[in-house]
């Protein structure tokens, strides 16, 4: 009798310990829906495990064996394959790690398959989803996938002349005397607010424009207030704006309050701070080929490409985009990052998302260009 | 009633000292100056000196003049001055600041837009040698100037140790000096005008091989001023494939940008809240 306690502890400790085991690398989800990370299996039999190898090696940056699980017959080589994952020049892809990943079939024959894969990126910028369709040929007994070859672009050797206005700025020292050495901040001026209803919560949003002579570092706060004039929430526009702004230049902005509806909300109170701050009138990155599309899931995307016109990379490019409907009022704001670094001369594609609710009542747009480059502040 | 009695008679002893011994103080007193204090009365006495910044405490002699030094009356304002010798005795003074050693100005906008109302002003604070602000009026001489071309003078007879002044900005880009004298003081500024809003922004463009090269005209504001270097200029071309944009800084008087578009294409112009015209450029032949 004294024994039957121990026995029965130590017999569910090892069922449960079975069943553990028994469960792993079977996430639940929906049927066809892969999703990592994953135990690996070493023979791919199914395209959905060749995948899910493929993503863990990836993650795992196994890259010998990661390169394995891509067929020969891909038009690319290991060096350019790995580049595609790790990015180089600084750019935003250099900064990330592949956080997880899920896929879902979309075509399978005997010899081929295609699966779109989520790609979950952790990045210095929050979490990026990437979406890829993957093909994969049945090689032997073995699922592969066809790897594309990244065209990086080869940029030649060449001296730009660079000779774009530079500001700098010299302060005055606790010596000086009082009133003699004043520079006024920026005049900025928000010239357009509206506010919405998002699944999310409520959202102010619109333009601000620097009318000043002199760059300026903007940012934009608003303040939710009810019916008794107390504050609700406040917030600033955070990363969803074009915080340096050259003289004339306008930049959207965006301001997220999560859970919040705009019914319990009477007024919004809005403040723009500017700041003088250095700059420089380069890079230039022009928006070439803008145009909204329906994506491969059918969403509408503002697709097009930026172009470094200048002789500088540019690591990280971030598209800010205002979307205006036919009476020119702004009605969403986007934003985007751009994972690949932007070379001298060169374009790179980008990819802004417009919210169903808001897509078709988009008439017009205005895209900018925030940018950072190593080095340089 | 015998109480009453008693208060009275206690009044009178301790009020028969105060006919022996008094104090006078000078009326006003400029800072820095040297100061007297008058006493009555024989004897040793404890003399204190309290006001703005410094308190002192010294044995006197009733009857003797007390010697102030202009090093103790170097802050304007009210000054207490006891002479205690069972009972005390005090006496208040004022020292005002001495004539205007230095005038603290300040000018605000340091940049402004040409051609706008009311908006440049200045204010000027005259202050003697030891800080003091000086609230005698004296007459300020404020002026613009230009290179060697006056723009503005104004005389302003300072209120409570201010004097103002407020005006438009001129119509010329560029830096303005401004001044503010009282007797032979001077305290200058510098304000920088620059050019307003763009003014019939137009823009030029020509088919390369890589696409559209356009530019616009020098850019200026309605007076005739060029913009400052550096201001964006956004190029906007519309084509039946898409939309392309570029914010281009102005150089030398001019914008300019490269857009790589291949069919008839709409360009138009603006800067900041301002446009310009449209420019429509053939397709690629």
């Amino acid at each position: 009798m004294k024994f039957t306690l121990p026995i029965i502890l130590v017999v569910g400790t090892a069922v449960l310990m079975v069943l553990a085991l028994l469960g792993a690398g079977q996430p639940r989800g929906t049927v066809g829906i892969a999703a990592g990370p994953a135990v690996y299996t070493p023979k791919a039999s199914t395209p959905e495990q060749a995948v899910k190898n493929l993503l863990t090696d990836v993650q795992r940056r196994n890259w010998d064996r990661a390169f394995a699980a891509v067929s020969k017959s891909s038009a690319t080589d290991k060096q350019s394959f790995i580049q595609d994952w790790t990015g180089s020049n600084g750019s935003l892809r250099s900064f990330s790690a592949l956080e997880g990943f899920d896929s879902r079939p979309l075509h399978i024959t005997d010899n081929d398959a295609q699966r779109r894969v989520r790609l979950h990126w952790t990045t210095p910028v929050g979490p990026i989803e990437d979406v890829r369709d993957l093909h994969l040929v049945h090689e032997g007994d073995v699922w592969r996938a066809l790897w594309p070859k990244v065209q990086i672009p080869n940029v030649p050797a060449q001296v730009i002349p660079v000779t774009y206005l530079r500001w700098d700025l010299v302060t005055g020292g606790a010596n000086d005397e009082w009133g003699a050495k004043n520079v006024d901040s920026p005049h900025v001026r928000i010239t357009s607010m509206n506010a919405v209803d998002s699944p999310e919560g409520a959202v102010v949003m619109g333009e601000v424009v620097n009318e000043d002579t002199v760059p300026a570092f903007v940012n934009v706060n608003a303040t939710l207030l009810d019916g008794a004039g107390s504050a609700i929430d406040d917030e600033s526009s955070f990363d969803k704006i074009d915080h340096i702004l050259l003289p004339k230049q306008v930049t959207p902005y965006r301001i997220d309050f999560p859970n919040i509806s705009l019914k319990n909300v009477k007024s919004v109170r809005m403040d723009e701070k500017a700041t003088l701050v250095p700059a420089s009138a380069d890079p230039v990155i022009g928006v070439m080929n803008q145009k909204i599309e329906a994506d491969m899931q059918g969403k509408s995307v503002l697709h097009g490409d930026l172009l470094n016109q200048s002789g500088q990379t540019v690591n990280i490019s971030h598209v800010i985009v205002s979307f205006y409907d036919n009476n020119a009022k702004v009605v969403w704001v986007a934003d985007g990052y751009v994972d690949r670094a932007l070379l001298p001369q060169s374009s790179e594609p980008f990819a802004v998302e417009i919210p169903r609710s808001v897509a078709s009542k988009v008439q017009n747009f205005h895209v900018v260009v925030d940018h950072y480059s190593l080095g340089r502040s | 009633m015998r109480r009453i009695f008693l208060i009275c008679a206690g009044l009178c002893v301790a009020g028969f000292p105060m006919l022996a011994q008094d104090l006078r103080v000078p009326a006003s007193v400029t800072a820095g100056d040297d100061a007297t204090i008058s006493t009555t009365g024989s004897g040793k006495a404890t003399f204190y000196l309290l006001g703005p910044g410094v308190s002192r405490k010294s044995d006197v002699k009733l009857g003797e003049e007390i010697h102030l030094q202009g090093q103790e009356l170097r802050n304007a304002g009210d000054y207490l001055a006891l002479v205690c010798s069972d009972p005390c005795h005090s006496g208040t003074f004022y020292v005002v600041a001495a004539k205007p050693a230095k005038l603290t100005f300040l000018v605000h906008p340091s940049r402004v837009p040409v051609g706008r109302s009311d908006a440049l002003s200045g204010v000027a604070f005259p202050f003697d040698q030891f800080h003091n602000l000086d609230l005698t009026p004296v007459t300020v001489n404020f002026q613009l100037t230009v290179g060697n071309k006056a723009l503005f003078t104004r005389p302003v007879r300072t209120q409570n140790g201010v004097a103002w002044f407020r005006t438009a900005s001129g119509k010329s880009a560029g830096v303005v000096q401004v001044t503010a004298s009282v007797d032979d003081l001077t305290a200058r500024r510098a304000v920088q005008q620059v050019a307003s809003e763009p003014c019939n922004l137009r823009i030029t463009g020509q088919r390369i091989p890589i696409g559209i090269l356009v530019q616009t005209e020098p850019v200026h504001d309605c007076a005739g001023n060029v913009v400052p270097d550096g201001t964006i200029v956004t190029f906007s071309a519309t084509e039946a494939s898409g939309k392309s944009t570029v914010d281009a800084p102005v150089k030398q008087g001019v914008a300019r940008a490269q857009i790589t578009a291949k069919g008839e294409t709409v360009i138009s112009v603006a800067s900041g809240v301002v446009m310009g015209n449209e420019l429509r450029v053939g397709a690629k032949q």
